[in-house]
């Protein structure tokens, strides 16, 4: 009966977790969706710990004291961190995840060398638990310090390092087949040798991806992280980690597709990388010579208010600055003189698909007034004034004209269609993707130097005294 | 061959479970709109905790005197709530702006 009961509950807590990622596809039950995956987890550990099992000692002290410290850890670090920080905390939790597969499967491995019986199903899945856990551990934390600045792409890279890669991934499976191999005896000190390889590998292997590759990575070891949950799932015979892992695996992978979509690029491209790295090539596109025009905060505030549409176009930039609101209150000033104001959301901008819109919805910016990339593209021609707010490269019209550029063929936002464009913009410094920007010299093209906010605040004023 | 076919047959279920969950995790997502990427990946992440409920059964089953098992057990639970209560977190953080705009 008991037993019947836990079942049911294991089942509910899956369902719920299907369905709350399905609700999260749209909108209008976005949150609740999130909410009843939530719950589904949430009745799903609950059971977990209940569950009739042979031979338990429980030992809910510490089961329960893990969850108070893990709990408080996460809630405390998920209420405290910054919009603009968010990719880094999600691959943070994401590594984490990774870390939880790869304690169970190195204490399961060390039970087994010290004479506990398992099955050759069981190992693979436990070695394949370890390793996934492993690479997504690392190559989420090394992701982190990369969205974060903390590690430059140059730090961690050299030629030839995705043949380093490659003879790291054969050494590490070909450990692990010999680990398979060979059979109970002595095969404790191997099997902490693979999962330091799997960590390395991890490491090395997020290491030549460019920092704006970073989100489709962190989706990408986000389905590591399912996949190792799974293989864990299978360790124990436990129906909702194998669900729920393989749904995630599936739901990242898709996930990961997309995005790489969005940039037009393809997900083997950026595995090997180089992105970042062969800036250099695109900026030979003889942009030495040409002529910057700058405009000043009076004459930007005079177009804005005269001009009968303006697009703004947000980027990184913005989030960086925390501008969101100021570009708000620009927005209600010029909407309020009969301008029309519309905001391009290119699918990239920012660092993670979706985070513009994510930063905008905070500032109370309303959806009608958000353009997606070919919305914004048949919009532009009959648009007044541009402006550009610390976005680059998803501008860069160097991805249409500029075969040698690293990011040629993926869409960009047409700006240089509409009758004038302004970048706002800290320095001439090249975008993310380290790639100049031939927009800035374009004749249309005027810049306005300096920090988002402080720019968006002084023009807001200007045009109030108009 | 043997094997795989014995595997295949005994594990006939299995199978099928992990098939459709593969083929359900495609189509959800496949349908979302862009806007929706980062919680949804955050989401995800936070799914993917789901790990943690191996770290219970492990401490559950371990004997009171295995130090050992019992401290990897409990770091496994709380690597593991930080990921599931920590993403559910921001990711209501996420959508929360987006219902507010709908005002």
């Amino acid at each position: 009966m008991f037993e019947t009961i836990i079942e049911i509950a294991y089942l509910v807590g899956a369902l719920l977790i299907i369905l709350g990622l399905r609700k999260m596809g749209s909108p209008d039950t976005a949150r609740r969706g999130n909410i009843e995956a939530g719950i589904g987890m949430g009745i799903a550990i609950l059971a977990s710990m209940v569950a009739p099992m042979d031979g338990a000692n429980n030992n809910y002290g510490w089961i329960l004291g893990g969850m108070i410290v893990g709990g408080l850890i996460g809630w405390i670090s998920a209420k405290k961190v910054k919009m603009t920080a968010m990719p880094q905390m999600v691959s943070v939790f994401n590594g984490l995840g990774g870390a939880t597969a790869v304690v169970l499967g190195m204490v399961e491995l060390a039970h087994y060398y010290n004479g506990t019986a398992m099955d050759g199903g069981q190992l693979v899945v436990t070695l394949l638990a370890l390793i996934i856990g492993g690479v997504s551990f690392t190559g989420s934390m090394l992701a982190y310090l990369k969205l974060d600045g903390k590690v430059k792409d140059k730090h961690v890279t050299f030629n030839g390092h995705s043949i380093l890669n490659i003879i790291l991934l054969l050494v590490m499976v070909g450990a692990a087949v010999y680990l398979y191999m060979q059979g109970q005896p002595g095969g404790m000190v191997l099997a902490v040798v693979v999962m330091i390889l799997s960590m390395i590998y991890g490491f090395s292997f997020v290491a030549p991806i460019g920092g704006a590759d970073m989100p489709v990575v962190i989706s990408l070891l986000n389905s590591f992280t399912g996949l190792s949950a799974a293989a864990a799932g299978l360790i124990y015979g436990n129906l909702v980690m194998i669900v729920g892992g393989i749904f995630v695996g599936a739901a990242g992978t898709i996930l990961t597709v997309l995005m790489c979509n969005a940039m037009n690029r393809s997900l083997l491209s950026v595995i090997i990388g180089g992105f970042g790295t062969s800036a250099v090539a695109g900026a030979k596109a003889g942009t030495d010579g040409q002529i910057v025009k700058e405009i000043g905060l009076n004459d930007m505030a005079i177009q804005l208010f005269y001009s009968d549409s303006v697009i703004f176009v947000p980027g990184y930039g913005l989030a960086v600055a925390q501008a969101q609101k100021v570009l708000k209150e620009l927005d209600d000033l010029l909407s309020a003189n009969g301008v029309d104001v519309k905001y391009a959301i290119h699918p990239v901008a920012g660092r993670m698909p979706g985070h513009m819109n994510v930063l905008l919805a905070e500032a109370d910016v309303p959806y009608p007034k958000l353009l997606d990339l070919e919305e914004a593209n048949s919009a532009f021609p009959n648009t007044d004034i541009v402006v550009i707010v610390g976005a680059n490269d998803v501008v860069n019209p160097a991805a249409k004209d500029d075969p040698s550029s690293p990011i040629y063929g993926m869409p960009i936002l047409d700006v240089l269609d509409a009758k004038n464009v302004v970048v706002i913009k800290r320095s001439m410094s090249p975008g993310y993707a380290g790639i100049q920007n031939p927009l800035f010299f374009h004749a249309k093209n005027k810049m306005l130097f300096g920090d988002a906010k402080a720019i968006l605040t002084k023009v807001a004023s200007e045009v109030k005294d108009l | 061959m043997d094997t795989i076919i014995q595997f295949f047959s005994s594990n006939l279920q299995m199978v099928y479970i992990l098939l459709f969950t593969i083929i359900l995790g495609f189509e959800i997502i496949s349908k979302v709109p862009t806007v929706l990427h980062t919680p949804l990946m955050s989401g995800a992440n936070a799914i993917s905790g789901i790990v943690t409920i191996g770290a219970v059964i492990l401490v559950r089953q371990a004997a009171p005197d295995d130090y050992f098992t019992l401290g990897l057990g409990f770091l496994g639970v709380i690597l593991g709530m930080i990921n599931v209560v920590g993403g559910f977190a921001v990711t209501d953080r996420m959508l929360e702006m987006f219902k507010k705009k709908k005002k």
